[in-house]
């Protein structure tokens, strides 16, 4: 009896952990004799469907989203961490509202900012639409990591900081800030992942225009949605395997990188 | 003179009455120490003079205390100066994780010094003071965490001299550390008394016994005896005075 | 030497602090701004469809039929199309997720786990695009080759989002395993019990609400779903009509029409997201509940 609940649990954890091997082994093998120098021009045509421009418009779009959701998220998180009291409601109602967007499908996050950024502020398909969509997407992940970050610096660190005549905001940005960075860089890294990964929430906002945006009113697609056009139309299946292999390249990278962050934050505190 | 005087004061955590009416006066460039069983309130009264309590959520207080004949619970009283004038040394050693230099300059910098001769001048001059200069004068950009525990806790009381304070309140400072490096602290308070007013909490008696001019006894939020240390360990007035250090509870 | 404490120094930090703190207050406000915006968007753009085309006839219609004159609007079609298929991602995930969590938290190794834990979140990483195209060109031909047709249906949809699902499955439920005190799985052992029956007798039955809470966050990614699933569950827009038939759900209803819809076409999608939206709401409040429970 217990030699069978072992055996299944062990089955179990092979299940996971060889589906996600094979996918990736998968998506290698497939994809990587796909890639092409061809696929990696400055112009994108119906020839050589270059990824390039998605690339390029990938990085534009994580910068920007970074530009604007990181300031927040981190802000939020210094807010609720380091200002909270017992029964503060405000600080409740903030908490809820994050766990919330955190739970909002993807697709409803592209349909709100079509609706509001595309259709009533009238930007258009643009870079600009897709940044603030996904920057409000990222939002909850940068708040969790920096609240679980602040957490875990000591509070020693803290009371000498005050002890010694510091404020709150001077010892948020000198001692604790310093202290949380590894935890805090790790859910930024994160975000960048999710970001790079999202196709539902970017398709009616950013649009999927094939060239390089020229400006913040500009359309263009990234990776992902490049991957998702190809795919549905079915024709370059090819191409898709190559983007397919560039995208898990960088979520490996990603993941790992954050990883390695959020181990040296344990480590340190 | 007084340094600080301690009148009626009273503090309390939401309902739990944690300082009873204590009333105490400090004299100036003395050591008074504070000793008592766990949770008798003595720390709480050490982090009464530099408003520390202010952190905590649910404390309120009645009553005033006064440093340098001024209400530090007054109107007008701003708990960024006060704390400059009230450096304090916690229980175990928290350096900030920077370097040896940079721990020392945070309170100066803080305060709005920003040349460096100058901040150089008062890292220096706070490490010597704090007897520690010596042994880490050639790794100031060393991380304050690679230094030993003792290191540690000097280099805690050379960032809180860097403020140029006038009193040292220090936490049991001495409780993480082992005997050689207790030793060397206590006698680095005893040089320091020269200079600073120092309130010390204690949980070690002969430390108490060793060091300090004053002592005050406490007990569940009440300042039981406070006197000369000398009376109080020879001939102590309170029943309950006697039977702590004699070793008969706590 | 008095070096510190000049008034304007002073006044000039007063200010920073209160100046700071404002702008973090501000910036946590932020979260509630979105939320209230987004709700306000998506219910205005909706509602007032429902309203005309009568909620029952909107949830309850069979029938799908944009381009027809008049044109019907039932979704109940993809609102089963969405809980078939995270139906079916459950009855394939959780076991393995939860199982695999019981791994992570008590069969392996501490080598082993610190590989396999990032591996965890490598998976919650990897883009649904990638899941999705993986599940086209890998799962659909073998579905297909087993029970015919395209290949694209409930069956080969609910396998993906299974897979799809697990790693929410399984952080939320290795953290809820490892949450019960290890007193319960002591006591048990000293008892007599091998490791395998303390756990399955103990340690599940205690984290079990926090292993409900993952499935129900497992639900709320599953309904959510979209770019991964239109690739592979076939997308006809009419009553599931078996394992083997494809379905389309609310999230693809969206996604296919919107690029082309207009009109009362277009506020009819948009309607299907007030719907999924009210979904994700509820299945939100109700984590939230059973998590401040569980206390994870």
């Amino acid at each position: 009896m217990s030699k069978l609940v072992r055996y299944i649990i062990k089955i179990s954890a092979l299940i996971t952990f060889g589906i996600l091997f094979l996918i990736i082994a998968y998506i290698l093998i497939r994809g990587i004799p796909s890639l092409k120098p061809s696929m990696f021009q400055w112009e994108y045509t119906s020839e050589n469907v270059s990824l390039l421009p998605a690339m390029i418009t990938t990085i534009m779009i994580v910068f920007l989203t970074l530009l604007i959701a990181t300031p927040i998220g981190v802000f939020t998180g210094f807010y609720l961490v380091e200002y909270s009291k017992r029964d503060n409601k405000l600080i409740e109602i903030i908490r809820m509202a994050t766990e919330t967007l955190s739970g909002i499908p993807s697709i409803v996050y592209g349909l709100f900012g079509m609706l509001l950024f595309v259709i009533r502020l009238k930007f258009q398909y643009s870079l600009l639409a897709g940044t603030l969509t996904a920057a409000i997407m990222v939002l909850p992940l940068i708040i969790r990591a920096t609240e679980e970050a602040l957490l875990s610096v000591d509070n020693a660190y803290r009371e000498a900081s005050f002890a010694l005549g510091a404020g709150k905001v001077t010892t948020i940005f000198r001692v604790v800030l310093p202290a949380a960075m590894p935890g805090i860089l790790s859910g930024i890294i994160l975000s960048i992942g999710r970001v790079i990964g999202e196709t539902a929430a970017l398709m009616f906002t950013l649009g999927t225009a094939t060239g390089i945006p020229k400006g913040l009113f500009s359309s263009g697609r990234t990776l992902a949605l490049h991957m998702y056009v190809l795919s549905t139309e079915g024709f370059h299946v090819n191409e898709s395997y190559a983007t397919g292999v560039i995208l898990l390249i960088l979520v490996l990278l990603i993941n790992g990188l954050s990883t390695f962050l959020s181990n040296k934050l344990t480590k340190e505190n | 003179m007084d340094k600080i005087f301690i009148k009626n004061f009273n503090l309390y955590y939401d309902n739990f009455h944690a300082l009873k009416n204590i009333n105490m006066n400090i004299k100036e460039k003395e050591i008074t120490a504070l000793i008592g069983p766990s949770g008798c309130g003595k720390s709480t009264l050490l982090k009464s003079l530099n408003r520390m309590n202010d952190l905590v959520e649910g404390c309120r207080i009645e009553g005033d205390i006064f440093i340098d004949d001024k209400s530090i619970y007054g109107n007008g009283y701003d708990v960024t100066l006060l704390r400059k004038r009230i450096g304090m040394v916690f229980q175990k050693p928290n350096p900030f994780p920077m370097s040896i230099y940079d721990n020392i300059a945070y309170g100066p910098r803080i305060h709005g010094i920003k040349n460096k001769q100058k901040l150089d001048q008062i890292v220096e001059r706070s490490l010597r003071a704090a007897a520690i200069w010596d042994e880490v004068k050639d790794d100031l950009k060393k991380s304050a965490l690679r230094i030993s525990g003792g290191q540690q806790q000097r280099l805690c009381i050379a960032r809180a001299l860097a403020v140029e304070p006038d009193v040292l309140l220090m936490d049991e400072p001495t409780s993480a550390l082992d005997p050689i490096s207790t030793a060397k602290i206590e006698e680095l308070v005893q040089e320091l008394k020269k200079d600073y007013t120092i309130v010390m909490v204690t949980h070690n008696m002969q430390q108490a016994a060793r060091i300090s001019d004053k002592t005050g006894f406490m007990l569940n939020g009440e300042l039981i005896e406070f006197g000369k240390t000398v009376d109080m360990f020879t001939v102590p007035k309170d029943k309950r005075t006697e039977d702590y250090i004699t070793g008969r509870f706590g | 030497m008095t070096i510190i404490g000049n008034e304007g120094e002073l006044v000039k930090s007063k200010f920073i602090e209160s100046f700071m703190k404002n702008i973090f207050l501000i910036s946590a406000t932020m979260s509630i701004v979105a939320i209230v915006l987004i709700c306000i968007f998506i219910f205005a753009g909706g509602l007032p469809f429902i309203e005309e085309y009568g909620l029952l006839n909107f949830i309850l219609g069979t029938e799908w039929k944009p381009s027809d004159t008049p044109a019907s609007y039932g979704i109940l079609p993809m609102i089963l199309g969405s809980l078939i298929l995270t139906l079916g991602a459950i009855i394939l995930g959780v076991p393995v997720g939860v199982l695999t969590a019981t791994y992570l938290a008590k069969f392996s190794n501490k080598k082993l786990y610190k590989f396999l834990k990032p591996c965890i979140n490598l998976m919650a990483g990897i883009p649904s695009i990638v899941y999705g195209f993986f599940a086209l060109t890998a799962i659909v031909p073998i579905i297909r080759a087993l029970v015919g047709g395209t290949g694209m249906n409930i069956i080969t949809g609910s396998i993906l989002l299974g897979i799809m699902i697990l790693p929410t499955i399984i952080s939320l439920s290795e953290a809820a395993i490892r949450a019960v005190p290890n007193s319960y799985y002591e006591g048990s052992i000293a008892l007599g019990a091998s490791h395998e029956r303390a756990i399955l007798s103990l340690v599940l039955p205690a984290a079990r609400s926090g292993i409900l809470s993952s499935i129900i966050l497992g639900i709320g990614r599953a309904i959510g779903e979209t770019m991964a699933v239109v690739l592979v569950a076939g997308n006809q827009a009419r009553m599931p009509a078996g394992l083997t038939k494809g379905v389309r759900t609310m999230t693809t209803n969206i996604v296919i029409e919107m690029a082309y819809a207009a009109d009362a076409h277009r506020e009819a999608l948009i309607a299907t997201a007030v719907i999924l939206l009210v979904f994700i709401l509820i299945i939100n409040g109700t984590f939230l509940i059973l998590k401040r429970r569980s206390g994870i």
